[in-house]
């Protein structure tokens, strides 16, 4: 093999004749019993004495059909199944391996050629949930093994990085990555080729490169499936990035909760150590790399680039007042370059495809793709790669497949707990870094939460204020205490009335008019992106959903039956047996009467605790 | 105690920045930070035993009290709340009767509340020392749960 070009690494070939099977075993085919799965197949190699080999691939992100299983045999095209539990593991490979498909539902298969198509199946190109997708970043994820650095180097990989190290300087490569229009993925969207030359510029001692895995946003995990499916292409991007820069040490910043990712990562690392990708003197260049792993330990704030450089020396993971930026003044005081997972994984495609082909996907200022975790109350939720400027409909209709159980679609959160929502009447907006901002969102680091009509927006606003308070470090005041004081306001609009005096009714009034004035104050003074953006879930959720609030403060209502406490319990006499169990487990004794005979609640009482209707043992208590 | 002696002498020479990766391998070990081994910690580090548990208690990831044989993890991330991981932590809370952080009598179990566990696909997602259980319902949770007391009866 050409050693210059892709480190001498082998090509594995494949044999023909060989019965291929992979099975999707990322931490989300894992949860759905892929591990079952992987045990049936076993078996079935085993007792048919097939040539067959089984192949565990990371995730291809549809979430909802796994376990997924494909089958690539007898010169037929890669076939794969939804849902395929142990059970089904055997009548689906007995179809397939005898070449007909009656029973067994395929989802789609992957047009190869010289292999024969199975009739009036979809090509994967074909399928709705690929279709509009652009994958870039993605493209190895479920579909090669991860765990094997040949399977990376025969899909191209490490050939970029042999590119730069032999033919380009490193101000080379920051022009190129500045000139694709590459912008940072984690959420901020800076330039990375202009971040990357204020780090250059500070002459030629120590620097380092840290890869920020640390994805703490609730419903997000795109970097953990990238990993997990295509860990080699995060190195490359790192082994780029630190050519670039002039670091010598990376650093992987990774959620100690992704213990499979950790594993895959480690393994990936050891691997291209032993083909001298990472190491002394990489292809003769005199250029030397080293990769440590470090686990963070679970605390939101350590996604802000100094907070997380706290972290790593061993310290509380606080923010520091920024100048000086960690591209001057970074990790031990030497310039410091922090890189989101997909940043990094997006650069082999920079310089494979070159700055202008990579340019020309996506919109006037968001260049190339984003990978979006799709999740909530839609149909097909997953992992899917668009590029920039795909509308919001497309994504959630076409891609998602819609909303479940024939709900109405309220709104999609995006970007987290910093981030904000969109609501219906903006469906069309193009997924862009600015146009996300002109309706009070932000394009954050790929979280999108579908809400149904089911869903309250006073208590998904009163769920990330929660949050953030819990995770808030406690170095600055505005964050501190005003996220504390912004949800005791949200508190008190969705917890019941104890008195029906108007001095409450005027205090729920008040609490709900400085909370925009509040939310201003914590944006403009808090320290780091975690304070500052802290309000934007409340302020959006008051933009776009003002009668929520509303029938909360006024009529004391939800009108999604969310929140618990402004329910309505009624018992209905026809099927009360009189047990008293719920007369016995009410807080507050609010439910009279007698036994063997029909009780009733006492309204002025009732705290709406929901307690009895969970009792009831024949559902006689009603909600409304 | 060898115990984390083992693990100390496994970072010779160490300086701050191994805390945090020594403060993991120590739970990994022993299930939580015990006083005595902060303690140590800090010996090896030459750092004031305060100076560690003010690391160690600003992290989420870090438990002071010794954990039950099963640790019941329940997701309240935005999907799994979306979802209704709330009554999903309900029914667990009332089914072992604990609180989160807290262990059932009987040290079989530990109740622990987790921000995200980036399994959101399956969403409302549990996970019993790290096996996880997707799209769970309120009713599922005792089924759950009993599955795991019987297994440790066996």
């Amino acid at each position: 093999m050409d050693k210059q070009n892709n480190f001498g690494i082998p090509v594995k070939e494949k044999q023909p004749g060989r019965i291929y099977i992979y099975v999707g075993t990322g931490t989300c085919g894992l949860g759905a019993g892929a591990g079952k799965t992987v045990e049936a197949v076993k078996k079935y190699i085993q007792e048919k004495k097939l040539n067959a080999e089984l192949v565990e691939v990371g995730c291809i992100g549809m979430c909802t059909a796994e376990p997924v299983m494909e089958v690539k045999a007898n010169g037929k095209c890669r076939i794969s199944f939804a849902k395929v539990s142990e059970d089904k593991v055997n009548a689906i490979l007995d179809e397939v391996l005898a070449g007909k498909i009656d029973n067994a539902k395929p989802l789609y298969q992957y047009e190869e050629a010289g292999l024969e198509k199975w009739q009036s199946v979809m090509t994967m190109n074909e399928y709705p949930f690929f279709v509009y997708q652009t994958r870039l970043v993605l493209s190895n994820c479920g579909i090669i093994n991860p765990a094997y650095i040949e399977e990376y180097a025969a899909a191209g990989g490490y050939k970029a990085l042999a590119k730069v190290i032999n033919g380009m300087t490193p101000d080379e490569v920051c022009d190129t990555v500045e000139k694709s229009g590459l912008r940072g993925r984690g959420g901020g969207g800076f330039t990375t080729g202009k971040k990357w030359k204020f780090a250059r510029a500070n002459g030629a001692g120590q620097k380092y490169l840290i890869c920020n895995a640390d994805e703490g946003d609730p419903g997000a995990f795109m970097d953990r499936a990238v990993i997990e499916g295509d860990p080699h292409r995060l190195l490359e991007g790192i082994a780029i990035a630190s050519y670039a820069i002039g670091a010598n040490k990376a650093y992987i910043y990774i959620r100690a909760e992704y213990p499979l990712a950790i594993k895959r990562i480690v393994a990936a690392i050891e691997q291209a150590k032993q083909y001298g990708i990472i190491g002394k003197n990489i292809l003769n260049s005199g250029f030397e790399l080293e990769i440590a792993i470090k686990k963070g330990a679970g605390a939101f704030v350590c996604g802000e680039e100094t907070a997380l450089m706290n972290s790593i020396e061993g310290r509380r993971g606080m923010p520091k007042p920024r100048p000086p930026y960690p591209a001057v003044k970074g990790l031990f005081d030497k310039p410091t370059i922090i890189n989101n997972v997909e940043t990094l994984a997006n650069l082999p495609d920079v310089i494979n495809l070159g700055f202008e082909k990579f340019s020309s996907i996506g919109t006037k200022t968001s260049k190339g793709t984003k990978v979006f975790a799709l999740s909530g109350k839609v149909k097909n939720t997953g992992l899917i790669e668009v590029a920039m400027g795909t509308t919001l409909r497309r994504i959630v209709f076409d891609i998602g497949g819609g909303i479940g159980n024939d709900k109405k679609y309220k709104a999609v959160q995006i970007g987290g707990p910093s981030g904000g929502c969109i609501p219906e009447q903006h469906l069309d907006i193009q997924i862009d870094y600015e146009s996300l901002k002109t309706v009070g969102a932000m394009m954050g680091s790929g979280g999108m939460v579908v809400m149904d009509e089911g869903t309250c927006m006073v208590d998904i606003a009163r769920f990330f204020m929660d949050f953030i308070q819990k995770e808030s470090c406690g170095k600055c005041i505005p964050c501190r205490e005003g996220t504390r004081r912004m949800l005791e306001i949200l508190n008190r609009i969705s917890s019941s009335y104890r008195s029906k005096s108007t001095a409450e009714t005027l205090q729920r009034f008040k609490g709900v008019v400085s909370l925009r004035r509040l939310a201003q104050v914590i944006k403009d003074t808090s320290l780091c992106g975690l304070g500052q953006t802290a309000p934007n879930p409340v302020l959006s959720t008051l933009r776009w959903f003002p009668d929520e609030y509303e029938a909360h403060i006024y009529e004391r209502k939800c009108p999604a039956g969310v929140c618990k406490e402004l329910l309505n319990y009624k018992i209905d006499e026809k099927k009360c047996k009189g047990c008293t169990l719920c007369a016995t487990k009410c807080p507050v004794q609010a439910i009279k009467g007698v036994k063997k005979a029909p009780h009733y609640i006492l309204e002025d009482k009732c705290i709406g605790c929901g307690n009895c209707a969970d009792v009831c043992p024949f559902n006689a208590v009603s909600v409304s | 105690m060898s115990q984390i002696k083992a693990i100390l002498e496994k970072f010779p020479n160490a300086k701050r920045e191994s805390l945090i990766a020594i403060l993991q391998e120590v739970q990994d070990a022993e299930g939580f930070l015990s006083p005595d081994a902060l303690c140590q910690i800090g010996e090896h580090l030459k750092l004031p035993s305060g100076k560690v548990y003010g690391v160690a208690t600003f992290y989420n990831q870090f438990r002071f009290i010794k954990p039950g044989f099963y640790n019941v993890q329940v997701c309240r991330g935005t999907a799994c709340h979306v979802k209704g991981s709330l009554k999903v932590l309900e029914a667990v809370k009332n089914e072992l009767k604990v609180e989160p952080g807290q262990t059932t009598k009987d040290g079989l179990f530990s109740l622990e509340v987790v921000a995200c566990m980036g399994a959101c696909g399956l969403a409302p997602v549990i996970a019993v020392n790290g096996e996880f259980h997707a799209s769970v319902a309120p009713e599922d949770v005792k089924k759950i749960l009993n599955s795991y007391r019987s297994k440790k009866a066996v």
